[in-house]
Formats: C-alpha cells, sequence, structure tokens
C-alpha cells in the first residue's frame, strides 16, 4: 500500500465563511498503481492533490490523516512537509508551463534544489540526462532559460525534474488540459511510461477529461461537490458506473470510439451546490434523477463489488 | 538586445529633443517678456528703453524668424554655449553649473545607490518577518510621505540646532578654502552627511515598499509555488523571488530618479549646499533666464544619463532582454 | 486584480479594515480643519499682527506668530485648503489624462498604441519638476489653478502605464468580447464594460496621483514658484527657512506644514495599501 487517506477534510477559508473543499475524503493508492481523480472544476480535485504536497492558507486541514509507505504525512504542517516533498509526495502542478522560474538557467534550478537535499547536481546528472532523453528533450535544456522553450517542452522538463527523485506518489494535475488533443495522448503514455519503467511509485492523475483516464488509469475515483462519489476500475466506471452523477458523466462525453454526430452530448442539468454551506445529505440531491426521500440522509461510501464503491442509497447490495 | 537599445534610444533622443524644443519655447510663449523684466530693473526713459530693447532683443536673436531662432539656439546649445550668467555677470552659464555639478553628484550618487540597496535590502527582510514588517512598513510609508524639504527641515534643526552635532549651511566650513587637507575633506564630509541622510532616508522608504510588495508578489507566483511544493528550503524560494523582484527594482529606480533630482534641488535650497539646487533658486530669484535654461539642460542631461546606465544594468541582469526576446521590460 | 466586489459587501469589507478607517478618518480630519478652519480665524494671512515677531503657540496666536509677527495659523488652514485644491484638481487632471490615454492605448493596440507608449515614456523620463519649474519661472503671476494645470499635464503617464496594462489584460475578456460582437461603439465598451471592471484600480490610482500632487506642489511652492497671490503649505516652509525659523528655533511656524503634508499624504498611502486588501481578497487573507 503506497498511500492511503482517510476522512481527509480541508476548508478553504474566505471572507464569507470556511469553503468545504474537501469533506471527508478517504482512499488509497497500492504500489505501481495510477489512480485517476475526475470531476467538474470545483468539486475539491484540485485541492485534493495540492492537500497531499503542501497545505498553505487559506487552505486549512480540518482533519483527516494520510500515511504514505506506512509513514504518516504531516499534512497540517507545511514546513514538515518540505521533508516529503519531491521524493515522498511529488507533483506536476496545472501550471507547468510557468512553473519554472523564467530568470534562471533550468540546470542551475535543479542544481539549487538538489544541493538543498544534500545532493550532487553533477552525480545526478546522468540519471537526468537519460531521463530528458526519455521525453525527448535535450541535454542542452539544461543550460538555457525557461523562456527559451516551448510550452509542451516546458511542461515534459516539470515532468523529468518533479519525478528525478523517484518519488513515492506523484500528482499530476490536469497535465494534459492545456495541450492540443494531438499531444493529450502522447503525454498520458509519458506518465503511464514512468510508472512502468518505476521511476514513480504510483500516481494521482487529476483531470476533468475521462478519457485521458480511460487511456492509462488503473483505478478512477470520482469527486462531485468536496466528496468521493464512486471509486471502481477504469473499466468499471467507464462500462458500468452505478452512481448517477457517474453515469451523467460518463454519457455526458462521446462515447469513446463512437462517431461524435451520432449521439447529442447531454450536459448535466443545473449547478453543483456552494461548498460555504453545503446542503444536508446527497450532495448530488437537486441535480439527480433518481432522488428519492432517503437521499436526506448522507449516503456512505459502500463497498458493492470487490473493488467497486459508491455513495448512494439506490444501489442494491 | 539590439531592439531594445535601439528602442530606449529612440526615447531618449525624443526626450531630449522635447526638452530642448520646451526650454527654447517657454520663455518665448510665456506671457511677459523677459528683457522688459530685466530692463524694468534699471530705471530709464521710455525712449532711452525702447533703444535698449530693440538692441537686446537684437543681441539676443530676438528679431530673427522664429525659425531660425531655433536653429540657433540648437547650434549654440551643440558647442556648449548657454550664454551668459546674468546674475554672475559675464560668468559663461556653463562655468557657473560646471562649479556646482560636483555638489550635486557628490550628493546624488551615493544617496541613490545607498538608499536603493538598502531599502531592498530592508524590504526584502520586511517581506520576510512579520515581526520585522510591522516595524520597517510603517517607517517607510512615513519616509515616502514626506516632503524632502521637510524631512531637511527637521534633520537640520534637530541634529544641527537642538543637539548642535553637524553643520546645516554650506559646502564646507566658511573659514576653509578648498585644499587638499584632511581638515577640508572632515568639513566637507560633515557638511554633506545631512543633505544626504535627508535624500537617503525619503529614498529608503520608497525603495523598502517597493520591495517589499514585489517580494510578497513574487512569492505568489507560480515558480515560487513549484519549488515549494518540491519542498525547496524557504531560504532558497525567497533567493529566487528576490532576484526576480530585483528587474522592476531597476526600472523603478530609473523612474525614481526625476523625482529624487527634485528632491535634491529643495534639499540643497534648505541646507545652502551650493549644488544646481541653490543655483536654480538663485537664478529663479534674480530672474536670471539664461541661468534657468542652463539648468534645465543639465538636469534633462543628468537624469538621461541615469536613465541610460539603468538599461544597462538590467540587460546585463534580464536574461530575457539579454536574449533579445522581449523589447520592454516591465 | 479581480474587483468584483459589489457594492454593498464592499462598504462592509471596507468598513472592516483598519487601515482604510485609519487612513480616511486622518484625510477627513485634515479637510475638515481645510474647510472650517478659516472660518475661525479674522487675521489676514500676510499681516504683521504681532510687534514682538516670532512667538509660540498662545491664546492669542493659536500656532504662533512668524519672524514678522504674521499668524501662523491662518496661514496654514489656508494654505491646507490650497493642498487639497491641488490635489483635487492636479490629481484628478492627471488621472483623467491618463484613464484616456490608457484606456486608448490599451484597447486600440497596434500603432496608436506604439505612439501613445513612446509619448509616455518620453514623458515619463523628462523631470517633468524641471520642466514645471521652468514653466513657472517664466509666468510673473501663478494662480493655484494654473498650478494644478501644470501638475496635472505632467504627473499622467505613472497613471496611464498602469490603467494601459489593466485595459490590455481585460480587453481579451469574454465580455468584452461579446460587448464587441454585439456592435457596441469602442467608446462605449471602454465606459461600460472596460472602466467599471477596474474601477478599484481607478480609485487607488486617484488616491496615489493626489498625494503626488500635493507633494510637488509642496515642492513647486518652496522653491518660490508656487502661486503668486495665495497661501501655500510649501510657501510657508520657504519664508520659515528664508527667514531663520531654523536658528531662531520657531518649531510652530515649519513644523506644522510638513507635518500636515507627511500626514495627508501617509494617510492616503494608508488608505491605498487598506483597498488593496479589500479589493484584493488574497492579500487580505495575508493579514
Amino acid at each position: 500500500m503506497s498511500l492511503s487517506v482517510q476522512e481527509l477534510r480541508v476548508y478553504y477559508q474566505t471572507l464569507h465563511g470556511e469553503v468545504r473543499a474537501l469533506d471527508g475524503v478517504s482512499f488509497s493508492i497500492a504500489d505501481g498503481e495510477i489512480m485517476g481523480l475526475a470531476g467538474e472544476s470545483g468539486c475539491g480535485k484540485t485541492t485534493l492533490g495540492y492537500s497531499l504536497v503542501r497545505l498553505s492558507p487559506p487552505r486549512r486541514l480540518v482533519s483527516g490523516r494520510a500515511v504514505l509507505d506506512g509513514e504518516e504525512l504531516p499534512l497540517g504542517d507545511p514546513d514538515a512537509m518540505r521533508r516529503f516533498g519531491w521524493k515522498g509526495v511529488s507533483i506536476v502542478p496545472q501550471f507547468a508551463m510557468s512553473a519554472l522560474n523564467p530568470r534562471r538557467r533550468i540546470g542551475g534550478m535543479i542544481a539549487e534544489l538538489l544541493a538543498a537535499r544534500k545532493l550532487r547536481y553533477l552525480e545526478l546528472l546522468p540519471e537526468l540526462e537519460r531521463r530528458l532523453d526519455l521525453v525527448r528533450l535535450p541535454a542542452a535544456v539544461l543550460a538555457m532559460y525557461p523562456f527559451e522553450l516551448s510550452g509542451g517542452m516546458r511542461q515534459r522538463m516539470v515532468l523529468v525534474l518533479s519525478t528525478l527523485l523517484n518519488p513515492s506518489l506523484l500528482v499530476a494535475d490536469e497535465v494534459t488540459s492545456a495541450l492540443d488533443v494531438s499531444i493529450q495522448r502522447a503525454v498520458a503514455q509519458l506518465l503511464a511510461e514512468f510508472r512502468d519503467r518505476g521511476l514513480v511509485k504510483s500516481m494521482l492523475v487529476i483531470t476533468h477529461d475521462l478519457a485521458v483516464l480511460y487511456q492509462i488509469a488503473d483505478t478512477i475515483a470520482v469527486m462531485y461537490a468536496g466528496k468521493l462519489v464512486e471509486k471502481a476500475s477504469a473499466d468499471v466506471i467507464i462500462r458500468a458506473p452505478r452512481h448517477p452523477y457517474t453515469r451523467l458523466l460518463i454519457s455526458s462525453l462521446p462515447e469513446i470510439g463512437a462517431r461524435h454526430a451520432r449521439c447529442r452530448l447531454k450536459g448535466i442539468p443545473g449547478q453543483p451546490p456552494s461548498l460555504l454551506n453545503p446542503p444536508l445529505g446527497c450532495r448530488f440531491r437537486a441535480r439527480c434523477p433518481a432522488v428519492s426521500d432517503q437521499c436526506g440522509e448522507e449516503p456512505p461510501l459502500r463497498e458493492v463489488a470487490a473493488g467497486h464503491q459508491v455513495a448512494c442509497w439506490q444501489q442494491p447490495c | 538586445m539590439p531592439r531594445y537599445f535601439a528602442r530606449k534610444l529612440l526615447i531618449y533622443a525624443l526626450t531630449f529633443v522635447l526638452a530642448v524644443t520646451i526650454d527654447w519655447l517657454i520663455p518665448r510663449f510665456m506671457p511677459g517678456d523677459p528683457i522688459a523684466n530685466m530692463l524694468a530693473r534699471v530705471s530709464v526713459n521710455t525712449n532711452a528703453a525702447q533703444v535698449m530693447h530693440d538692441y537686446y532683443a537684437h543681441v539676443f536673436g530676438l528679431d530673427l524668424p522664429l525659425w531660425r531662432q531655433y536653429l540657433n539656439f540648437w547650434g549654440r546649445l551643440l558647442q556648449g554655449d548657454l550664454g551668459i550668467s546674468l546674475y554672475l555677470f559675464p560668468t559663461p552659464v556653463t562655468q557657473v553649473i560646471a562649479r556646482a555639478l560636483p555638489y550635486d553628484i557628490l550628493l546624488l550618487v551615493p544617496a541613490i545607490l545607498l538608499s536603493w540597496f538598502a531599502g531592498n535590502r530592508f524590504g526584502a527582510l520586511a517581506a520576510r518577518n512579520r515581526w520585522l514588517d510591522n516595524v520597517v512598513s510603517p517607517v517607510a510609508y512615513l519616509f515616502t510621505a514626506m516632503p524632502y524639504m521637510w524631512l531637511a527641515i527637521l534633520l537640520a534643526w534637530y541634529l544641527g540646532l537642538v543637539l548642535g552635532i553637524l553643520p546645516i549651511a554650506g559646502a564646507y566650513a566658511f573659514s576653509l578654502h578648498p585644499a587638499w587637507s584632511a581638515a577640508f575633506g572632515l568639513s566637507l564630509l560633515q557638511h554633506w552627511f545631512l543633505p544626504f541622510l535627508s535624500l537617503f532616508l525619503v529614498g529608503f522608504g520608497g525603495q523598502a515598499i517597493g520591495m517589499r510588495n514585489l517580494i510578497i508578489y513574487e512569492l505568489e507566483a507560480d515558480y515560487a509555488r513549484y519549488l515549494e511544493a518540491l519542498g525547496a528550503p524557504q531560504r532558497l524560494v525567497r533567493k529566487h523571488a528576490f532576484g526576480n523582484a530585483m528587474l522592476p527594482q531597476i526600472t523603478g529606480l530609473a523612474l525614481a530618479l526625476g523625482v529624487v533630482v527634485a528632491g535634491a534641488l529643495v534639499t540643497e535650497v534648505v541646507f545652502s549646499y551650493p549644488g544646481i539646487g541653490s543655483l536654480l533658486l538663485a537664478a529663479i530669484q534674480r530672474q536670471d533666464y539664461f541661468l534657468i535654461q542652463g539648468c534645465f539642460l543639465f538636469i534633462i542631461i543628468g537624469v538621461l544619463l541615469g536613465n541610460f546606465i539603468v538599461d544597462i544594468a538590467y540587460v546585463v541582469l534580464d536574461p530575457r532582454t539579454r536574449r533579445g526576446m522581449t523589447g520592454e521590460p516591465a | 486584480m479581480t474587483p468584483s466586489v459589489p457594492g454593498r459587501e464592499f462598504l462592509y469589507f471596507a468598513w472592516r479594515n483598519g487601515k482604510l478607517r485609519f487612513g480616511l478618518a486622518l484625510v477627513l480630519f485634515f479637510l475638515g480643519v481645510a474647510l472650517l478652519g478659516p472660518l475661525l480665524t479674522h487675521y489676514p494671512p500676510l499681516a504683521y499682527l504681532n510687534p514682538l515677531g516670532a512667538e509660540a503657540p498662545s491664546a492669542t496666536y493659536w500656532l504662533g506668530t512668524t519672524c514678522f509677527g504674521q499668524d501662523v495659523y491662518t496661514q496654514f488652514v489656508l494654505g491646507l485648503r490650497a493642498a487639497f485644491l491641488v490635489g483635487l484638481l492636479g490629481g484628478g487632471m492627471a488621472t483623467l489624462i491618463g484613464m484616456l490615454i490608457g484606456f486608448m492605448a490599451g484597447y486600440r493596440g497596434g500603432l496608436v498604441d506604439e505612439v501613445l507608449n513612446v509619448l509616455t515614456n518620453v514623458v515619463l523620463v523628462i523631470p517633468t519638476f524641471a520642466v514645471l519649474l521652468i514653466a513657472a519661472a517664466y509666468l510673473q503671476v501663478r494662480s493655484v489653478l494654473m498650478e494644478c494645470l501644470f501638475i496635472g499635464l505632467t504627473a499622467w503617464p505613472w497613471a496611464a502605464r498602469a490603467i494601459r496594462a489593466q485595459t490590455f489584460s481585460l480587453r481579451t475578456r469574454d465580455f468584452v468580447d461579446l460587448a464587441r460582437l454585439s456592435g457596441m461603439r469602442p467608446l462605449k465598451i471602454v465606459f461600460t464594460e472596460i472602466a467599471p471592471n477596474m474601477l478599484s484600480y481607478l480609485v487607488m490610482t486617484f488616491i496615489l496621483q493626489f498625494g503626488g500632487a500635493i507633494l510637488m506642489a509642496a515642492t513647486l511652492d518652496f522653491i518660490g514658484l508656487g502661486p503668486t497671490n495665495a497661501q501655500s503649505l510649501g510657501l510657508m516652509m520657504q519664508t520659515a527657512v528664508l527667514w531663520g525659523a531654523l536658528p531662531l528655533g520657531a518649531w510652530w511656524w515649519f513644523i506644522p506644514p510638513g507635518l500636515a503634508i507627511t500626514a495627508i499624504v501617509g494617510a492616503l498611502y494608508v488608505m491605498n495599501v487598506g483597498l488593496d486588501d479589500v479589493f484584493n481578497p488574497r492579500l487580505r487573507e495575508r493579514s
């Protein structure tokens, strides 16, 4: 078991009160597993990713714990988390294209980062160059400034840098969403390749793009309004989802392999609830086509089949 | 990079031409007649005044067509001829100014550079430490809000008169004559200190606030958040933020030059420091128009030169401009 | 940079912000003194009243007298009025010109932007103080309004640069595109779509220009190029220095004018920091 997260609650402090961006989320990721995390924007998936890396104000840890390789992560203490950054939990952030300091040579910056961990740049250089080769970047980029690279090159550079110390968990946050459709696949494949080669032990891939997850993820977790609503293997989520929200999410996608023109895309009517004052009971209630009286009570995340968890009262157990 | 410099030089050239034009234009188109003003001080009868007026108009070339006057003005300017000072007749304006100039350099260069360095240092410290921030920031805001001359007056009054530890007038003791001696050097330094201090403090305030705000802004930037996510120690993240905040601060230095120069002028007046500021005040009070024009030109040239030096520093420090990626620094 | 705080809510957070409250209170206090102060004095500002010359504050002369026996309080309150007038008109004019040029350059882009940018940079590089100085030096009679005009005409580049950058980033937003597509005229787009969305920015620019104009006027007045027919704080400081207030130890003569300027300009800066906190939630959360 690489990572296990229990009852994680993270709130944003705002002027209007606390926004419950993450309201009791539990899951685990096995060694070698790529877990996808899907959901609409604002459902808390990026917050979840960031919480495992570095929780800083205005985000606040309310409760919950995370254990990585048998060691508890000090999620609420950003300073103590430094020790786990990069080597324990690393991240390819959403803003990967602007993640490198524009006024530093890339190699110099990496050397500084390594020196801060008492590691020698020159010792790691051969490995670094090998990995650059893996993502098809020339070793010459190390002598360049970030603005001399294209957006895609910068993103691959960040991928190499983030995984340089072979992290136990890599959080990849919306890495494909800013890219052309034509290269999305290639980048997704690259992520899988990093895992296959053991450069990254396990991975949490956050995206709103289920097609990407279907391509590389072993398991997929679906989030809605700060909670996990369903988690199962990628195949099951795509082919046999049980939660009404997941079903709508899947049906709102063009069918994989199908021609676009044949089925009209359906959006999900309505808006997700405000997380400032989330309603009691099931949070999907207001938009759910299968709502019943029972939904006034909050449905727990229950195992409905081996490795398949759903948070909905409608599920026949 | 050549494009960057070409653009900058174009702006400086335009500025210079515009400034010289203003310098030429204003005396000619402002209401009031400089020659009449000048003659008003010597009481002569109207006929004689008319004759003298015509004579001076001819001497100063005011009876020529305007475009000729304008060209003549440029011609003389390029030969370094700024006319003769009326109040220090018959010393050429350039000579009068050349005598005052060293004092300005002595005052301005250390004040600008030291306030910039110290301001950046303290601003960066303030951005790091909440306790220090609560001390440095209010003090810095107080200094920037002060009119230069008032701070100068306060310092002169308190340190010079109440405590009586520093002289408050002139560039050296009246009893001394300029010489390469220790006594003279010490006197020079003593007289220099208070004007310097008042310029330094106001500049320090502005720079410290600028640096503090820039660092806080930079710490929110994507690269800073990424470094933190990789577990970089705070020291390293701040080092990167400081490096990036430096560039806008350099541009800010150029933009502040005009303000500092204005501050220096009034500070000199408070301390009777014999630089261009005191000279200008005397010229204005005695309506010595050639001297006013000359001082104006020197100030313009000084500021343009300062801007150019800053530009060079910017290019040296910014890889982006150096590699010709962009032509326009923030 | 997201000034989309609705009105009522803005007032609520503005009121909760201590810096804003403090700054505003101080500015309003001095404004009150400037408006009401002159009503409480019947001395002419330049009359030689006190035969003893410079005298410390007393019941007769609230802020003492100058070495000519003039009433400092009268000069001070009148000078304060002039300072607010210069701030309002000079700073206001600089902001307006800056808006005009900034909007035009930022919205039109292209050649217009290029030309205006060069113009802005030229005026930015010129030490405007020197220009003011030479212009003022040639005018025999100068009024407060003329001083405002001079300051307004030279202080705008700061505002123009900032507003141009903001306009530039707003220009490509969806709501502006929508307005453009629906055939709205550029001028109307600028004033109905862009300006309201950077209102906070404009307010803060105006506040800074207000303070800058007061400082600039004080400097001009101090060097003897202020209004020839009016009282001003800078002029008070000049006469104080020239007529030996320092060796006389007549602190009541030179402290009040500088203190008032420092307090007003400082309060304006503090207000701006407060406004920044209110408009900029990210900064707000830091403190």
